[in-house]
């Protein structure tokens, strides 16, 4: 266990909703895995923009629409550095995860993925990572094939070899999975795709806040990550692609800043990463997603970790000691996310009553039906850590917890 | 604070519920699945000369469905279409905060409560809203 001072009271002064209060109890945000807090540099950075130099970028050839273009460009460069992209060309503006996985699914699916073809995926992916695939393979008459997982919410990479075969065109794979908190080993498996030339898209939505992610040190083809929930705003995301890739794949979207020239007889497309983002992006969000980067990298990814670490001990060690409380997923890689039934209380009820007490946590089924349905459950109750929780918050939680068991005994 | 939900009414019916198994000879039945929250519920009637005979429901749901699955069949069996058709209307009416008391729905009045949790209103509201839709289509 990591004991390096961590200044915690300054990170949780830079979050001005943590002030809350939920019920009459000062708010214990607990759902950082379904949305992060935003950080005053990143507040500031919105009202900035739409104060001082809100204009539309890449047209004018004014002062304001210079400062714009210059801005969310600057984020986008920033965003490269963070995950270690070779160039911005390669950093896709999308809305989200969803949106990024979707684009892949639709473009490389359509140039590269035919009948009779598979698309290997895992037993422990979100919905964003399933549904996108099933449209694909419906389309194209291509089949969807599961990686298996273990009892404690780990890939069997015996399986996964197996399952790899000349018919794969796409391994898509979660880094982190948002219910079992399981880290994958994906640069080992990367490599066991990329043996048999089979490239592979992982979903970092969950990993790029609390991991250092080096996508050229992965050496994975594609990367898709969601800006809420790196403390950047909704509505932003990013897609990483290896240039070959991206340029042999026809654009997602058609519209405005995506083409170099259009006729009614035909169209030429604009340079990476321009020929993948049609249409006016999110602006302010995405500069604001920089100064959330900015304010990761202040705050220091690592020593992030290590205190994120230290909160998931603790908290699995005072959950397992509740008497009828059971926690899914025990992989020996985690994140700070703990997905836990209780004996005879529905998660929603549980949810409910830890609200009553400020405590926000997930309960449902986490937008991952087929990883319920592995565990044979409906629903679990999901608690999950930023760097801005502290262990007061956990005693908080197991108290609520014995109020839940209490109100239900 | 969770008291003034879980009042013990509605957790006795969570506990021991007294109308949750299949129905023999059904002829009336509704499948309700909340995508947003995974929970499942089937509730069975059996309709004779335009009278529930008999209820039952099965469920993998939280303690509101559940109780107020449970509740509703006590409160609905041996009734006529037409009063049945009249509760379930009244009872969406107090959920929805149109009345603040319905005495002909007795000790189900204890859902009113529930109101002060809006997310878990459409919990108490989907046993009554799934037997109007079994009722109707058959």
């Amino acid at each position: 266990m990591k004991t390096q001072p961590f200044p915690i009271e300054q990170i949780r002064q830079d979050f001005p909703i943590l002030r809350q209060s939920v019920h009459g109890r000062p708010l214990v945000y607990l759902d950082s895995a379904a949305t992060s807090q935003k950080p005053r540099a990143v507040i500031d950075t919105l009202v900035r923009y739409y104060e001082e130099e809100n204009a539309n970028i890449h047209r004018g050839i004014h002062t304001l629409s210079e400062l714009a273009t210059a801005d969310y460009e600057a984020a986008r460069r920033k965003i490269a550095a963070f995950i270690h992209a070779p160039d911005p060309r390669n950093v896709i503006f999308v809305k989200g995860t969803t949106e990024a996985i979707n684009l892949v699914a639709t473009s490389y699916g359509r140039a590269f993925v035919g009948d009779g073809d598979e698309i290997l995926i895992s037993a422990m992916e979100h919905h964003s990572n399933i549904v996108p695939w099933q449209l694909l393979c419906e389309q194209v008459g291509a089949k969807l094939r599961v990686i298996p997982i273990t009892d404690d919410g780990e890939l069997v990479i015996e399986e996964y070899q197996r399952l790899l075969n000349p018919r794969t065109k796409m391994v898509a794979l979660v880094h982190v999975s948002n219910v079992l908190g399981t880290v994958n080993p994906v640069k080992q498996m990367i490599e066991m795709a990329h043996a048999e030339g089979i490239p592979v898209l992982l979903d970092g939505a969950q990993a790029v806040p609390h991991v250092r992610v080096d996508v050229q040190d992965l050496d994975c083809d594609f990367y898709a990550f969601s800006g809420h929930k790196l403390f950047g705003p909704t509505g932003t995301g990013i897609l990483f692609g290896k240039e070959k890739w991206l340029d042999s794949m026809p654009p997602y979207q058609g519209g405005g800043d995506m083409i170099s020239t259009v006729t009614f007889e035909k169209t030429t497309y604009n340079a990476l990463p321009y020929k993948f983002e049609a249409g006016t992006p999110n602006i302010a969000g995405n500069i604001g997603l920089g100064a959330a980067i900015d304010y990761v990298e202040g705050v220091g990814l690592e020593a992030a970790g290590a205190y994120e670490h230290d909160l998931l001990v603790c908290a699995t060690e005072a959950l397992q000691a509740i008497p009828g409380l059971r926690i899914i997923g025990n992989a020996k890689e985690k994140t700070g996310v703990i997905s836990f039934v209780l004996d005879g209380i529905h998660a929603h009820d549980v949810g409910t009553i830890l609200d009553t007490h400020g405590v926000a946590i997930r309960a449902g089924h986490h937008c991952a039906m087929p990883l319920m349905a592995r565990y044979g459950l409906a629903a679990t109750a999901r608690a999950s850590f930023a760097f801005y929780n502290t262990r007061d918050e956990i005693a908080v939680l197991v108290k609520a917890i014995d109020e839940a068991k209490e109100v239900f005994s | 604070m969770a008291h003034d939900l879980y009042r013990e009414t509605i957790l006795a019916h969570y506990r021991k519920p007294s109308n949750r198994r299949t129905l023999e000879n059904a002829n009336r039945s509704g499948y309700s699945h909340n995508p947003l929250c995974g929970d499942e519920l089937t509730v069975y009637a059996r309709v004779e000369d335009g009278r529930v005979d008999d209820g039952a429901f099965e469920a993998r749901s939280c303690s509101i469905v559940q109780a107020s699955a449970d509740m509703m069949i006590d409160l609905l069996r041996g009734r006529s279409i037409a009063d049945v058709d009249k509760l379930i209307a009244r009872f969406q009416e107090l959920m929805t905060g149109n009345v603040d008391s319905a005495p002909e729905l007795g000790e189900i009045e204890v859902f009113r409560e529930v109101r002060k949790f809006p997310v878990r209103v459409k919990c108490a509201l989907l046993p009554w809203e799934t037997l109007e839709h079994a009722l109707v289509e058959g």
